[in-house]
């Protein structure tokens, strides 16, 4: 069976600065389960990208095995997609990446994808400072097995496998420990959080980790699990909010003095957050960390920008590549031809 | 007793401990050998440790030009006391045994049918040097000095050697003159040089080069094009990536910029490795892994998705004896089945078997060729003894000319021209479609890479009708291969012969003088070198057109044979198996032992 969606558009609908409409920004019709976390957070990407203005062809979508990683399908349709093998997505975004610098990367992942069998390739991207957007859609549960707990539920938490005795993997706690230099957490009913973070996400330069908690309709929405839409309603609590401004626009919006902050990103946009916690500064690596690890105790679910490092090196930085994306390299840049061999068969004599 | 006496065909063993800094000076004494224009094969044989432990090198001289190893040490240089005993015994009849003299010789090891020529190194470096790891160095190079006087090599030869490794450290090119001359004055005063091993300056090298096989690939990668590599550290291999990284520093600088055009990264694991090397051939730049076994093992997963989702990626396997950890540091030709149809389901891939440095090169340069080209992985398939071990080898060449075949690839224009593109189309009939490197277009020419089914438009479908074309299409690929992979080398003289002998990558030394060993009992036999998989028709045709064949490889189960087997679909009973699986190179006499004796149990039958 395959899904596709019919090619009409209205010729009335709100085009972007590359005259592209929404619509443009739309994958295949999704086969998750009605009302899963996973297709709201495909719609945000779906809207941030549209109003990002991202030429789609320009953005690479990559993810690994699970339900999440079915929706790179559903989404930027006109982008390339690679929807590679359980737990590896890291890796092949790292290749990718190395290949051509100039694309965007997005990675999307699942919590059984990302910390289980890709725990390994996702601490290596962190460390290597990946350039990167890396969502986990996050609901603490096997959905393609239907329902078996995965390493981000929490202890306590009840599935149908009745309650989860093992501690939870934090991923932002863990991100952050590693070096990650954004790292944002939200919730897919949060649409007016999660865009703005996916847009300064695509402008930071470097390893960019957005956990979405995303509850599973079908296996963990029940009443005791810690996924489920009710529990995260109940118990959400906002670090900041986040208002993008892109490159070159004009900054419209203002605050009072003392609640906001702004930063601007590598490529010159800018990100204005308002604090809602209390001596929040998501620049402060040590008071996110005790932050975070305060909100656990207390079960909070803290959202919104923990940590951002706006002054990064990314992988390419690191290992001194050139500014030419290496894809684009051909005999004349990569061959050094029959001189130098003959020089080299000369010092092996 | 009878010395052997030979003048440019012995075996000279030396025997040290590892990290003794012995490997320099046993380099020296290969060196030494080549610009003599003497053909040569050298083997390390080292212990899977670090430091300690008895390791070994064998050098082969053999004027007749043959490079396979060859049983029976004529001379041993024993410096290692805790391998001595066994040093003793594997000494030939008639042989020569240098040692380390300070201490006397212990009564149960002196044997009555071999040499003993004692130096009191040891004794010498306490005299001559304070530093104690001056001590240590110089007495590798007053045997190397001791040698050279008693094999009557060219001094001059040594000095030159000398002059040139401390090109930059000008002072320590005396002192290391002088400790050879120690070595030499010491046997000149004591023994009669030279014994009845010596060696005769000759002009059998001709322009060739001395260069290990790994060194070759890394070299062969920066030729042929690869900007990203990336791999995690593993015996056998490491040393491939290692070259790699060092030719392309040296060679790939942009100069305006002093940045890289090229990128390696040490992967967490062989699991990562081929992901990054996927990821960045999906995204059009040329990349690639290198690994031994158990790497492979790893990377089967990924190895079937680039099958299926047709994406290219070059894999170089310096094997290693299995199963499991086996023998790390020990050569075998045993991946060749796990390399072949990695990865569960369906799968087959293209191996390519390279027999010396050259082919090392060229090969690995042509595999990011094929890889493109065919849209699947390439396997180059070497070995320890092959990858870690220099070789004496015709020199590299490049033809400027040439051009990267990057394969079916549509760009901007073709994509703007066509009504839809098709990611698996295959238009042109041979079982290879139209790729498009993301990023190429605007609106069109985008599609889903993935694992899962899908049809000619990249959509995903679990239609059975469509998973069967799209599978028999991939079969089409796999005939297209069969012709423009490298063909096998015949070795046929004027009649052909009912039996024939098949033998691929570093086996190829030995085989080769085998057929001469046979040929001097009366035997003629034909030969093929395979030097890639799938088979060619001309692999089919030598298979149908000889009565029997003999397969020769290094591991237990015969896997090339069965290779033979299934794809070509012949008589088990037709090939022969000839095995050699102990961790060593296999030798010719063993090869034409074996030949024979099998031929025997046929007349018997």
């Amino acid at each position: 069976m395959t899904y596709v969606k019919p090619s009409f558009r209205h010729p009335e609908l709100p085009k972007n600065d590359l005259g592209f409409t929404k619509k443009d920004y739309e994958g295949a019709i999704s086969t998750l389960c009605g009302g899963c976390g996973h297709d709201s957070i495909s719609g945000a990407i779906t809207q941030a990208c549209f109003e990002m203005a991202i030429a789609p062809h320009r953005l690479a979508k990559l993810s690994g095995i699970g339900c999440s990683s079915k929706t790179p399908t559903y989404f930027l349709g006109n982008s390339h997609g690679f929807n590679s093998v359980h737990g590896r997505m890291p890796s092949v975004a790292t290749g990718a990446n190395l290949a051509n610098r100039d694309l965007i990367y997005m990675g999307v992942s699942g919590d059984g994808d990302t910390a289980s069998i890709g725990m390994g390739q996702f601490v290596h991207a962190v460390r290597r400072n990946l350039n990167v957007v890396y969502i986990v859609m996050n609901n603490g549960c096997y959905g393609l097995t239907k329902g078996q707990d995965s390493a981000t539920a929490d202890v306590g938490s009840v599935s149908k496998n009745g309650i989860n005795s093992f501690n939870a993997i934090d991923l932002p706690a863990l991100a952050l420990e590693l070096g990650a230099t954004f790292v944002a957490r939200s919730f897919s009913g949060d649409r007016t959080q999660l865009i703005p973070l996916i847009k300064a996400a695509v402008s930071h330069h470097g390893f960019a980790l957005i956990d979405v908690i995303s509850p599973c309709v079908t296996f963990n929405n029940n009443t005791g699990s810690t996924k489920s839409y009710d529990y995260v309603r109940e118990h959400i609590t906002t670090a900041d909010v986040v208002d993008y401004v892109p490159p070159g626009e004009e900054i419209t919006m203002e605050y009072a003095e003392g609640s906001s902050a702004e930063l601007t990103l590598h490529d010159g946009s800018m990100l204005q957050l308002h604090k809602l916690a209390p001596n929040w500064d998501p620049r402060d690596k040590l008071a996110a960390m005790q932050r975070i690890y305060l909100s656990r105790v207390n079960k909070e679910i803290l959202t919104g920008l923990l940590y951002i490092d706006p002054d990064t090196q990314d992988l390419h930085d690191i290992l001194n590549t050139v500014d030419k994306p290496l894809n684009e390299l051909r005999e004349e840049d990569l061959c050094p031809g029959s001189g130098a061999l003959e020089e080299i068969n000369r010092s092996l004599r | 007793m009878r010395s052997i006496a030979a003048v440019n065909d012995f075996v000279v063993r030396f025997a040290n401990v590892n990290g003794t800094g012995s490997a320099s000076a046993n380099n020296m004494f290969a060196k030494a050998i080549f610009r003599m224009g003497l053909p040569f094969s050298a083997k390390n044989i080292f212990p899977s440790n670090i430091q300690g432990l008895p390791t070994w090198y064998e050098v082969r001289i053999s004027e007749k030009g043959y490079l396979g190893r060859r049983d029976g040490i004529d001379l041993m240089v024993c410096v290692n006391p805790q391998s001595l005993p066994q040093d003793v015994k594997s000494v030939r009849s008639g042989g020569y045994f240098v040692y380390d003299s300070t201490k006397i010789l212990h009564p149960e090891f002196v044997r009555e049918d071999i040499t003993y020529i004692g130096i009191p190194m040891m004794e010498i470096c306490l005299r001559e040097y304070t530093d104690p790891r001056l001590r240590q160095l110089f007495k590798n190079m007053i045997y190397v000095g001791a040698l050279s006087m008693l094999l009557d090599m060219d001094f001059e030869v040594f000095k030159g050697i000398i002059a040139d490794e401390f090109k930059k450290k000008e002072k320590l090119i005396a002192p290391n003159i002088n400790a050879m001359e120690l070595g030499r004055n010491y046997v000149k005063e004591h023994y009669e040089c030279p014994i009845g091993l010596r060696m005769e300056t000759r002009d059998l090298v001709g322009d060739s080069i001395v260069l290990d096989g790994n060194s070759a690939c890394g070299l062969g990668a920066v030729y042929g094009g690869a900007t990203v590599a990336a791999w995690y550290p593993i015996t056998p291999s490491t040393s491939l990536v290692n070259a790699f990284e060092k030719y392309a520093n040296r060679l790939r600088i942009d100069k305006e910029t002093g940045k890289k055009k090229f990128a390696v990264v040490q992967a967490e694991d062989e699991l990562a490795a081929i992901g990054v090397a996927i990821g960045a051939n999906w995204n059009g730049a040329r990349s690639f892994t290198a690994t031994s076994g158990p790497g492979v093992s790893l990377m089967n997963e990924f190895l079937g998705l680039a099958y299926f989702a047709e994406i290219p990626v070059v894999l170089t396997d310096v094997q290693r004896s299995g199963p499991s950890t086996g023998m790390p540091t020990r050569t075998q030709q045993s991946d060749i089945t796990l390399a072949a149809y990695a990865s569960h389901g369906d799968s087959k891939h293209i191996l390519i078997f390279p027999s010396n440095p050259k082919e090392c090169f060229e090969l690995q340069a042509l595999s990011f060729d094929l890889a493109d080209r065919l849209q699947t992985p390439i396997l180059v398939m070497i070995d320890l003894d092959l990858g870690m071990n220099e070789h004496l080898s015709p020199p590299l060449k490049w033809d400027d000319n040439r051009k990267y075949d990057l394969g079916k690839v549509y760009d901007a224009e073709d994509l703007e021209n066509m009504a839809q593109y098709g990611r698996y189309l295959d238009t042109d009939g041979d079982g290879i479609t139209y790729r498009t490197i993301p990023g190429t277009h605007p609106t069109k020419g985008s599609f889903f890479t993935r694992g899962t089914s899908r049809d000619e438009y990249a959509r995903y479908t679990e239609d059975g009708a469509v998973y069967v074309r799209n599978m028999n299409r991939l079969l089409k690929k796999w005939d297209t291969a069969k012709e423009i992979i490298p063909q096998p080398e015949l070795y046929q003289d004027g009649n052909q012969h009912k039996e024939g002998v098949i033998f691929f990558g570093t086996t190829t030394y030995s085989a080769l003088e085998a057929l001469d060993l046979l040929k001097e009992e009366g035997i003629e036999m034909d030969a093929m070198r395979l030097l890639s998989f799938p088979f060619s028709k001309k692999v089919e045709d030598f298979v149908n057109g000889h009565e029997r064949i003999y397969v020769i490889e290094q591991n237990r189960d015969a896997q090339m044979r069965s290779l033979l087997i299934n794809e070509l679909e012949v008589d088990p009973k037709k090939l022969i198996r000839i095995l050699n699986f102990d961790g060593m190179p296999i030798t010719a006499a063993y090869i034409s032992e074996q030949i024979l004796e099998k031929m025997v149990v046929e007349k018997v039958e």
